[in-house]
């Protein structure tokens, strides 16, 4: 585990960046990290991270795009659209949330 | 007497109930599935090259569950969790006190679009059933080439190995049909590499190079093209086929999810250390049908049974269960030209290099080639029928051991290892 500095406040994170402290990220740090992967946040980012943020705490694990997609309502194109490339990765690392796990 | 009803009969579900007949005397035992007909699921794999013929497959589930535990065949309708009856779909009702769920988790071409359309069977294939594989080696035994397109849809699938086993097998059949230059192999992924943890993923990946197989990662499918001949991404990248065998999306069954017990894809929650599911302490999942974080095998579901099994016991005496499951998954992957590597790892650990079962000793080596191994998985067909299915011990411990094992220091170059720095973009590369 790694001390980052981001947005003026000192954080923790992991190997790859990923914040592991729940209680150290707020909507303000989400825009630095979407910065840091090239990512401009807007609502329709924002309604993704949010339900990201609420999953987590509710189920205690980051969820999959296909929960994204069933529970929250959002179809995988568009989170593809809004997080290119690589949509699990990308909303884990700007919601301050563990990597979702690859499963075995 | 009190009733425990458990719903399938194939691994996990035939495993549990021999466990239990001798250990719960005075209850009764009935094991529901829709069929009389158990496979061995990890022939699957050799069926398509004519290593094993699918009949050989089959089994009645019958002739492995032991005396006194009834079997009753009907489909599961719905489990009703607040009157405890188990519903079938033609309307008898089967009350219970404990309810196991080992029903699986299985293949959905219909769930990706174009999937199961004009190619399904014809062009586009999958392993994971006694159909498909046989009807995989019929095409094969006549197809003269092109490009071969091995495809997983979604994590979690059963035997997460069993696509990287089904290429090097591939590579290897069409080198000995001397037609090996006539063919393209490409491994398509929604993984980031060639398998999930970073030490097995690496030595895999290097496997697939060395074989000039390209690995396509992180591509998740949004359909099957019938008229072009393609698997197209979310992200729309396209990549025609000659021949697509690929992995479907896993499913558990859907009584599962109407009952309320079930994630998004019908695998029940459960507590990843004692299968109990999350919502009700009188029902349990074992096997496939659970949705524990670790590999959908039948290996899995032997070391979870000797948990749980010691668990129930006290569980249904009304004492706390006080034996945890560790997330024990060891497994086989054949390499092809008669080799095998293992694996073995759980929760906690990734699969690592050294000897297993004894530690320095073997016979068997731990994540490398070698024949041993490959007879390791032929004989382990006996194994199951005649050991594991019946519950008799098998010289191999329950929860993973760290004896034996090394983790590798300069050897794998590609092992990603933690930088002093965080890496935030290059994660996104």
């Amino acid at each position: 585990m790694t001390l980052a500095t981001l947005n003026g406040h000192d954080v923790h994170v992991d190997a790859e960046g990923f914040l592991t402290e729940y209680d150290e990220w707020d909507e303000d740090l989400a825009k630095v990290l979407a910065h840091n992967i090239g990512i401009e946040l807007t609502d329709d980012h924002l309604k993704a991270i949010r339900f990201l943020r609420d999953d987590f705490l509710a189920e205690g694990e980051t969820p999959t795009i296909r929960r994204v997609t069933t529970v929250a309502g959002i179809p995988t194109k568009d989170l593809f659209t809004l997080f290119p490339g690589k949509p699990a990765k990308k909303m884990a690392y700007v919601a301050g949330l563990p990597k979702p796990v690859g499963c075995v | 007497m009190q009733r425990l009803i458990i719903l399938g009969a194939g691994t996990a579900g035939t495993m549990s109930a021999n466990r239990l007949r001798s250990r719960l005397p005075n209850w009764s035992i009935t094991v529901v599935d829709r069929d009389d007909a158990h496979h061995y699921q990890p022939g699957y794999l050799f069926v398509p090259f004519g290593d094993l013929p699918p009949e050989r497959l089959v089994k009645p589930r019958h002739d492995y569950l032991n005396d006194g535990i009834e079997l009753v065949l009907g489909d599961v309708d719905r489990v009703d969790t607040d009157t405890n009856t188990v519903v079938l779909d033609d309307g008898r009702e089967l009350r219970y006190d404990q309810l196991v769920i080992a029903t699986g988790s299985h293949p959905r071409p219909d769930q990706t679009p174009g999937m199961d359309g004009p190619l399904w069977h014809k062009d586009v294939f999958d392993f994971y059933t006694l159909e498909g594989t046989t009807a995989l080696r019929n095409r094969l035994a006549s197809w003269d080439g092109g490009r071969l397109v091995v495809h997983i849809t979604e994590m979690p699938i059963k035997c997460p190995p069993a696509p990287l086993e089904f290429s090097f097998l591939a590579d290897d059949f069409f080198r000995k049909r001397g037609m090996r230059d006539r063919v393209e192999i490409i491994y398509v992924t929604p993984l980031d590499g060639a398998f999930t943890k970073p030490i097995a993923s690496a030595t895999l990946g290097g496997m697939l190079k060395e074989r000039k197989i390209h690995l396509e990662p992180d591509f998740v499918i949004e359909r099957v093209d019938n008229d072009s001949h393609a698997i197209v991404s979310y992200d729309e990248r396209e990549i025609p086929f000659d021949l697509l065998v690929t992995v479907p999306l896993h499913m558990g069954e859907n009584f599962v999810g109407g009952s309320g017990l079930g994630d998004e894809l019908n695998h029940v929650k459960v507590d990843p250390h004692t299968f109990q599911s999350r919502k009700h302490d009188n029902i349990f999942a074992l096997g496939d049908a659970a949705d524990l974080p670790t590999s959908k095998a039948g290996s899995v579901a032997h070391f979870a049974v000797d948990v749980f099994a010691d668990n129930f016991v006290e569980h249904v005496a009304g004492r706390p269960m006080t034996h945890q499951f560790d997330g024990h998954a060891n497994c086989f992957v054949e390499s092809g030209n008669g080799k095998a590597m293992l694996l073995d790892f759980n929760y906690e650990t990734e699969p690592l290099p050294g000897r297993f079962p004894v530690p320095g000793i073997g016979p068997l080596k731990l994540l490398a080639e070698t024949r041993a191994n490959h007879w390791g998985k032929r004989a382990f067909e006996w194994i199951y029928w005649h050991l594991l299915l019946p519950a008799r011990p098998l010289p191999v411990s329950t929860d993973m051991s760290m004896r034996g094992k090394h983790e590798p220091a300069t050897d794998l170059a590609d092992v990603p290892s933690a930088p002093d720095q965080p890496r935030k973009t290059e994660v996104f590369k």
